[in-house]
C-alpha cells in the first residue's frame, strides 16, 4: 500500500483539527436544547431495551396462553394480553430490539451507499454524476413504501431482509444530500489547493471533504432511523414484516387490528411504542440539526 | 419556458423506462416463482403444470424479451391480466385507482391548507407559545404512524362517538351509477347527494389521518420559508409605508414565501400514495393500496408492476408540473441550455 504523502498527513491533521472543534462547540450548543437532550436518555434507555429486553420481560414474550387471552389491563398483566394470551408489556418491549436493530442497520446501508455514489457523484461531476443521479430520480420516482413493498415480496418475510429493503429504497436521499454537500464543499480553496499539491481522490473524498460535511450526513442518518422504523412498521403492519412469532410493533398492531373496537389497549401500547421511538429519533435529529448545523434549520 | 418543458417532459421517458426496469427486475428476476402458489398454478400443481402456466404467461421467454413485451404492452395500455382474477390489470386498476386519487387529492389539499396556516400562524407569532404548539404538533405528526392513528381515529370517532364510518367508501345499501369511477363525481353527476353525503363522511377519517404526515412537514416549510420572507427589505419597506400587517403579510410575504412549498407539496403526492397503502388498508378503502398490498401477498406481478408504474407515471407528471408552477412563479428562475439555473 503506498504510504501517505507528507501533504496528506498535513492536510489530513488541518481537517481532523477543525472538526473536532467544530465538535466540540456542537456538542455545547446540543447540551442546551433541554428537549433533545432529554430524548437522547430516551434513546439511550431504548438502546438499553433493545440490548437488554430478553431478560427484562415480565414473561416469555412468545409464550401462549390459551386461558388468558384478551386480557385487559391488570397488575399481573400491565399492557394486557393478546389473542394468544401472550403479554403485551413483554412484546412491547422484546419488539423494542427489532426497530431499533432495523432502524439502524437500515440507514447504515442507506448511508454507506449514499455517501459512496453521493460522494463520487459531486466530486467527479459530469458523466459520472450523471449515471448515478439519473439512477437516484428513477428509485425516487417510486414512492418509498411501495418499493419497500415490492422487495419485501421479492426477497420474503425476515428482519434481515426488511433492513436490506428499507435500506435500498433510502440510498437515494442520503446520495443527494452528500452530492449536494459535495457540490458546494469541493469548490472550497483548501480543496482547490488539495488538488494542486496532488492529493490522491481517494484520500481528497473520503478523509479530507466528507469529514467537513460530516454533520449534514449526521444529522440525515440520524432523522433517517426514525423513517426506517416508521417504514418497518408499516412493513409489519402490513404482514410482510418480521417472522412469526417473533415480536415487532407494526406486526402487533395489525394482528390486533381486528379486535380494536373490542380490545383498544391491544393497539394502543405497540403503537405508543413505535411513536414514542420516532419522536425521540426525530426530536434528538431535530436538537443534533441545531447544533451541528443551525443554518439548515426548518 | 415552452422549451423547458418540452425538456422536462422528454426527460420523464428515461426515468419511466428505468421505473419499469426496476420494477420489472424486482419481479420477474428476484422474486419467487409465480406459478407456486395459489394465485399461480395452484398449490398441488406438477412439475409439468406449473411450466405450462409458465408458458401460457410467457414467463419461459428470456428475460430482456419479457421485459421488451413489458415495456411495449405498457406503451399500447396492455398491462397483462391478473394471475388471480384473470381479468386485464389495466380494468382491475382503474376500477380502483380514482378511489386512491380521491382520498390522496383530498389529504394533499387538507394538509395544504391546515400546513400553510399552521405555518403562517406559526411564523407571525415567532417564539410564542402559539409557535411552539405548532412546532410540537409538527413533530407530533412526522412521528406518529399513520396506521395507528388511523386506527386510533376509527375507535374514537367511530367505536365510542358513533360519529364517523370506521371503513369502506360508502354504505353497501347506496347503488351509484359509474360514469367517471369518481365517487364524489359519479354521484354528483346523477344528483345522488345522499350518496354524496355519505361517501364524504366515509372519507373524513381516512383523508384527516392521510393528511397529517405532509401537514407536518409543509407547516415547518412554510413557517421556515415565511421568517425568511419576513426578515426581507421589501417586507420592512411596504410597513414603511404604513400597510396593514394582514396585507404585508398575506399579499407580500407569503406570495414569496409559497414558492418552495410548492415543490415541497408536489414530494408530498410519493408520502400520500405510501401512506394510503396503509390507510387503504385500515379503512378498507377500495384503491390501489389495499390491492396492491393483496396483489403482493399473493404473488400476482403484473398488478404490482402496473401499480408501481402508473404511480410512478402519475408521481413524474405531478412534480412536473409542481416544477413548472415553482419556475413560473419564480422571477429569479432563468432558462438556460441546461434547463434552469
Amino acid at each position: 500500500m503506498k504510504e501517505k504523502s507528507n501533504e496528506e498527513i498535513l492536510i489530513h491533521t488541518k481537517t481532523s483539527a477543525g472538526f473536532n472543534f467544530k465538535m466540540r462547540r456542537a456538542f455545547e450548543s446540543f447540551k442546551k436544547n433541554k428537549t433533545a437532550l432529554f430524548f437522547s436518555f430516551v434513546i439511550v434507555f431504548l438502546i438499553f431495551l433493545a440490548v437488554f429486553g430478553r431478560s427484562i420481560t415480565p414473561y416469555d414474550p412468545n409464550m401462549q396462553q390459551r386461558n388468558a387471552s384478551h386480557q385487559g389491563v391488570s397488575e399481573k398483566h400491565w399492557f394486557g394480553t393478546d389473542e394468544h394470551g401472550r403479554d403485551i408489556l413483554s412484546r412491547v418491549i422484546d419488539g423494542t430490539r427489532v426497530s431499533i436493530f432495523v432502524g439502524l442497520f437500515a440507514v447504515s446501508i442507506s448511508l454507506f451507499a449514499g455517501v459512496l455514489f453521493g460522494a463520487i457523484g459531486g466530486y467527479y461531476g459530469g458523466k459520472i454524476d450523471n449515471i448515478i443521479m439519473r439512477i437516484m430520480d428513477v428509485v425516487l420516482a417510486i414512492p418509498s413504501m411501495l418499493l419497500a413493498i415490492c422487495l419485501m415480496a421479492a426477497l420474503g418475510r425476515g428482519i434481515d431482509k426488511a433492513v436490506i429493503a428499507i435500506g435500498i429504497v433510502s440510498i437515494p436521499d442520503y446520495a443527494m444530500i452528500i452530492r449536494g454537500s459535495m457540490l458546494s464543499e469541493k469548490e472550497n480553496d483548501y480543496v482547490q489547493a488539495a488538488k494542486i499539491m496532488g492529493v490522491r481522490d481517494f484520500f481528497l473524498i473520503f478523509r479530507t471533504i466528507l469529514p467537513n460535511i460530516a454533520s449534514s450526513i449526521i444529522v440525515r442518518g440520524t432523522l433517517g432511523v426514525s423513517s426506517a422504523i416508521l417504514d418497518v412498521a408499516g412493513l409489519g403492519f402490513l404482514g410482510l414484516g418480521v417472522q412469526p412469532p417473533n415480536a415487532e410493533w407494526g406486526d402487533m398492531l395489525g394482528r390486533s387490528r381486528n379486535f380494536m373496537l373490542i380490545f383498544p389497549h391491544e393497539v394502543f401500547f405497540p403503537g405508543v411504542a413505535i411513536f414514542v421511538t420516532v419522536l425521540a429519533f426525530n426530536l434528538f435529529g431535530d436538537g443534533l440539526r441545531d447544533a451541528l448545523d443551525p443554518r439548515s434549520e426548518l | 419556458m415552452l422549451s423547458y418543458i418540452l425538456k422536462r417532459i422528454f426527460f420523464i421517458v428515461p426515468v419511466l423506462l428505468g421505473v419499469s426496469f426496476i420494477v420489472f427486475l424486482i419481479m420477474r428476476v428476484f422474486s419467487p416463482d409465480p406459478s407456486i402458489g395459489e394465485s399461480g398454478a395452484g398449490k398441488y400443481a406438477t412439475q409439468e403444470q406449473r411450466m405450462a402456466w409458465r408458458e401460457e404467461r410467457g414467463l419461459n421467454a428470456p428475460i430482456p424479451l419479457q421485459f421488451l413485451s413489458f415495456v411495449g404492452g405498457a406503451i399500447t395500455g396492455d398491462l397483462g391480466e391478473s394471475y388471480k382474477t384473470k381479468i386485464p390489470v389495466t380494468e382491475e386498476i382503474f376500477a380502483r385507482f380514482p378511489a386512491t386519487v380521491e382520498i390522496a387529492l383530498t389529504s394533499m389539499l387538507i394538509a395544504s391548507f391546515f400546513g400553510i396556516l399552521m405555518g403562517v400562524i406559526s411564523s407571525v407569532k415567532r417564539n410564542s407559545i402559539v409557535d411552539r404548539m405548532v412546532m410540537l404538533l409538527s413533530s407530533l405528526g412526522t412521528s406518529v404512524p399513520v396506521f395507528w392513528i388511523a386506527i386510533m381515529a376509527t375507535i374514537f370517532f367511530s367505536g365510542d362517538l358513533h360519529l364517523l364510518p370506521s371503513g369502506d367508501i360508502m354504505n353497501q345499501c347506496l347503488v351509484v351509477d359509474t360514469i367517471t369511477g369518481f365517487y364524489s363525481v359519479d354521484t354528483l353527476l346523477t344528483g345522488n347527494f345522499d350518496a354524496f353525503l355519505d361517501f364524504i363522511r366515509h372519507l373524513i377519517l381516512p383523508a384527516f389521518t392521510l393528511s397529517l404526515h405532509s401537514m407536518s412537514v409543509i407547516a415547518r416549510i412554510t413557517r421556515s420559508s415565511m421568517i425568511d420572507t419576513l426578515a426581507q427589505d421589501y417586507i420592512r419597506t411596504a410597513r414603511a409605508k404604513g400597510l396593514g400587517e394582514r396585507e404585508v403579510v398575506l399579499n407580500h410575504a407569503l406570495r414569496n414565501a409559497l414558492i418552495p412549498v410548492v415543490t415541497v407539496i408536489g414530494l408530498q403526492l410519493g408520502t400520500l400514495f405510501g401512506g394510503a397503502v396503509l390507510v387503504e388498508t385500515v379503512f378498507s378503502w377500495p384503491g390501489i393500496g389495499g390491492y396492491v398490498v393483496e396483489s403482493v401477498l399473493n404473488s400476482d406481478f403484473p398488478v404490482v408492476q402496473a401499480v408501481v408504474l402508473l404511480v410512478a407515471v402519475v408521481f413524474t407528471l405531478t412534480n412536473l408540473i409542481m416544477d413548472i408552477i415553482y419556475a413560473a412563479l419564480n422571477p429569479k428562475i432563468k432558462f438556460t441550455k441546461e434547463g434552469t439555473s
